[in-house]
């Protein structure tokens, strides 16, 4: 542990380079690529029409799309559909893994039909869903629900065959209520597998969002994208893949972090 | 299996992690003749396993050299195989492949391979372990695998760097006393790193105790006593004092 | 008597384990037929109400009969080789620059500490954000479709070959120098067979991103594959011939990933 105060003083210090210096200057040479990518798209006759994918204008381009409100407009319309979808995905995925966690019979009836339902790539599903939902925005969240939620079950599912059925006896021996136990017992037990579902179930959702944003609705990041490209506008587009990655990382970290607050297995 | 060892010489050595850095150990001397069991008692840190390291090839030193029969080291080589603390088996292998590792990095037929390996594994006890994964092993039992794999190569000069420290005692003895008569019967020379005044005196033809910082040898006792030892002997106990004594003096003393 | 007994004991053994497959096997076809007993429902639905009839294609039946005709006429075979073709070199590029990036990440730590944080960013882009500028790019559709599938294979080798990595004993390079090995030797024999399982448990991972983006890859701009078979069916309102499609790239996917856990079991030497 720490000692002194010069002890404590490289340990942030250490903390500060590694973790804030290192990458700045990792991202500081992603970017440099970028612009470099940028002056030979300018500098090739063959290639000027795409200048507008270079670094520069994109930075240009960016003001703009945030006065306008146009990248709020389009991240909240991909929020919505994404944050309802998993929400179902969790609320139906979480007591399906349950089931599947304490009962081998169900186990065993489940498997083969959910490994074959799983394994439909996910936007195959976008005709049939297209015409049983009225509105596009309950397709595309059926959609990321149907893609999201088959991690949320084998996670969930994982994190109860951890569960020690002793665990159950020692509390009601020493007088817990059911929900005593489901709170302090059982949630803390399962809480951090079923973190790391939801951390893969956001994953898969993200690569979903997008392409189903690309067909039908006039909304949303994916449909931002396609717009950006029809209308030749290639420093909007550009801008709104480096929004996406910033979200999609933002929200990957967020989980991640409660991934590590529950984790409290030694070897993982 | 009739081989003669090696008389090693270190001259001089000189060791430290960093020019401006603490010197591990400072003119170091030591001979050994062949086919001797040499044991180096030093407390933790006094640069001893340094010391071995360098005798093995696998660091290289700041001044000075080891030779053996004269020539110099300067690369690790499977003539001067080390055991470690721990055994550092390879987990995904069975017990004959990991004894025989080392004769397939020297590119020997499959079926020599089989051969040695065999011979190795009676030689230390394991015959019934041979197919066996050596996560499915005891501690001592391990370290017996390592050192089949270090046997298997016919080194000239084994280097154990306290291999037997985390074993129990009753292991142990058994494992030093194994290693020292197959040693023995192979005429190789023994080098022995170790914190342990018994150990030294059960193994070895001769101890040197490393005190000091920089480390330095202190002192050389020869340890004369018959192949069957065991702790209980007077003659055993006599020499174990003296030692004990003599480390105690080294170790206080102010240079 | 004690030969008596000892027949006893193994045939009992023997009966206990027909039970269990028995057993497994008859769950598994519950499971299935419930599944089944589901679609028929589902397509039962379709047909009895008008708004929906013409839909009914999408039913069991209708699909099983369009089964035969959609693998004779060689329509199923074409686009699964072509979709197969190009999830096969993006998977192969993606395995060939995401090992070396995770070995850099494991053996250097500058290397992981300037690259961890944009890798992952780069890894949260959706991989189809990349189809514009794939597109425009690269030459042909078809290397655009492959450059998006390793675009999102990449990352799930690169980070997983890097965590196999982190278990390597730094001891076991000591041993090995000490036994006389060349570096060909240190990573032939230790280095890959110690990575291989997390390196099979990334592929695994990876092909399951890539799976998910190969079909709505191939909506546009192609004329061959799985994606654009269903886009195909769609606009000729042949459902069956849709739904046929959508139970092969279950099939597939499902065969493909068995074979992934298969491997991950074979390369696993970890006790616990």
């Amino acid at each position: 542990m720490i000692e002194n105060a010069q002890e404590s003083e490289s340990f942030v210090k250490t903390w500060l380079i590694d973790r804030i210096a290192y990458p700045a200057v990792g991202f500081a040479i992603l970017i440099g690529l970028w612009a470099i990518g940028g002056w030979f798209l300018e500098a090739n006759p063959a290639t000027s029409s795409f200048v507008k994918f270079g670094l520069v204008p994109t930075l240009k381009a960016v003001p703009g799309l945030i006065e306008t409100g146009y990248i709020a407009e389009h991240v909240i319309a991909s929020g919505y559909r994404l944050l309802i979808g998993l929400f179902l995905a969790i609320l139906i995925g979480v007591p399906i893994g349950i089931a599947i966690g304490l009962s081998k019979i169900t186990e065993q009836v489940t498997n083969e039909p959910f490994q074959l339902l799983r394994m439909v790539s996910p936007l195959s599903w976008m005709p049939i869903v297209v015409f049983v939902f009225p509105k596009w925005d309950q397709a595309i969240i059926f959609l990321i629900a149907v893609a999201a939620i088959w991690p949320v079950i084998y996670a969930t599912a994982a994190g109860l065959k951890k569960v020690d059925p002793a665990w159950f006896k020692v509390s009601k021996n020493l007088g817990a209520s059911f929900h005593k136990m489901l709170a302090q017992v059982i949630f803390p037990a399962i809480a951090f597998d079923i973190f790391t579902g939801i951390r893969l179930a956001l994953g898969i959702a993200w690569v979903v969002l997008v392409p189903a944003e690309l067909l039908g609705v006039s909304s949303g990041l994916g449909y931002a994208i396609k717009d950006a490209r029809e209308t030749l506008a290639y420093d909007h587009l550009t801008a709104m893949v480096v929004v996406i990655g910033i979200i999609g990382f933002t929200l990957d970290t967020i989980v991640g972090v409660l991934v590590k607050k529950y984790s409290w297995q030694k070897d993982v | 299996m009739d081989r003669s060892g090696v008389q090693i010489s270190v001259q001089d050595l000189t060791h430290s992690y960093s020019s401006r850095g603490p010197v591990t150990f400072d003119k170091v001397n030591l001979e050994s003749k062949p086919g001797e069991v040499l044991a180096i008692i030093g407390r933790s840190g006094c640069g001893k396993s340094t010391l071995l390291h360098i005798m093995a090839g696998l660091l290289a030193p700041t001044a000075g050299s080891i030779r053996l029969n004269n020539v110099e080291v300067k690369e690790p080589s499977p003539k001067w195989v080390m055991m470690f603390q721990a055994p550092h088996l390879f987990p995904w292998m069975q017990v004959s492949q990991n004894v025989g590792i080392g004769l397939k990095f020297a590119n020997f037929a499959e079926d020599k391979i089989r051969e040695r390996v065999e011979k190795t594994i009676k030689l230390v006890d394991l015959e019934e372990y041979a197919e066996s994964n050596v996560q499915d092993l005891s501690g001592g039992q391990q370290q017996r695998v390592a050192l089949a794999r270090s046997l298997v190569m016919e080194p000239e000069m084994l280097l154990l760097d306290e291999p037997f420290s985390a074993l129990d005692a009753f292991t142990r003895a058994s494992l030093q006393k194994d290693v020292r008569s197959i040693a023995k019967s192979m005429g190789i020379n023994l080098v022995i790193v170790t914190h342990s005044i018994d150990e030294a005196v059960l193994m070895a033809d001769r101890a040197v105790i490393m005190a000091g910082s920089p480390g330095k040898i202190k002192e050389e006792i020869m340890v004369e006593l018959p192949e069957e030892r065991t702790a209980q002997d007077p003659e055993v106990q006599k020499i174990r004092g003296h030692l004990m004594e003599t480390f105690r003096q080294a170790s206080t003393a102010t240079h | 008597m004690a030969a008596e007994i000892g027949t006893a004991q193994r045939s009992s053994v023997a009966v206990d384990l027909i039970v269990m497959v028995l057993r497994r096997v008859l769950f598994s076809a519950v499971g299935l037929g419930i599944l089944f007993a589901l679609w028929w429902f589902g397509g039962w639905l379709l047909e009895s109400n008008p708004a929906t009839m013409s839909f009914a294609d999408f039913g069991p039946f209708p699909t099983i009969d369009a089964v035969p005709y959609m693998v004779q006429s060689g329509t199923l075979l074409d686009a699964s080789l072509a979709s197969g073709y190009r999830l096969g070199i993006g998977l192969l590029l993606a395995i060939a620059t995401g090992i070396p990036i995770g070995i850099l990440m494991g053996r250097s730590n500058v290397f992981r500490k300037l690259s961890n944080t944009p890798f992952q960013f780069l890894r949260m882009v959706s991989p189809l954000s990349w189809e514009p500028i794939a597109v425009i790019a690269m030459p042909t559709w078809d290397q655009a479709i492959i450059f998006l599938i390793s675009m999102a294979a990449v990352w799930p080798v690169a980070f997983a070959t890097a965590a196999g990595l982190a278990k390597l004993d730094r001891a076991w390079f000591k041993v090995a120098r000490n036994l006389g090995a060349s570096w060909w030797d240190i990573l032939k024999e230790i280095i890959l067979p110690a990575i291989a399982f997390d390196v099979m448990t990334g592929i695994r991972l990876a092909l399951g991103v890539a799976w998910i983006v190969i079909v709505p890859a191939e909506f546009l701009g192609i004329t061959s594959g799985l994606g654009y078979t269903i886009q195909d069916s769609r606009e000729n309102l042949m459902y069956a011939d849709l739904a046929v499609t959508i139970l092969a790239i279950g099939i597939i996917g499902f065969l493909m990933d068995g074979i992934c856990q298969a491997l991950i079991k074979r390369f696993s030497w970890h006790r616990n």
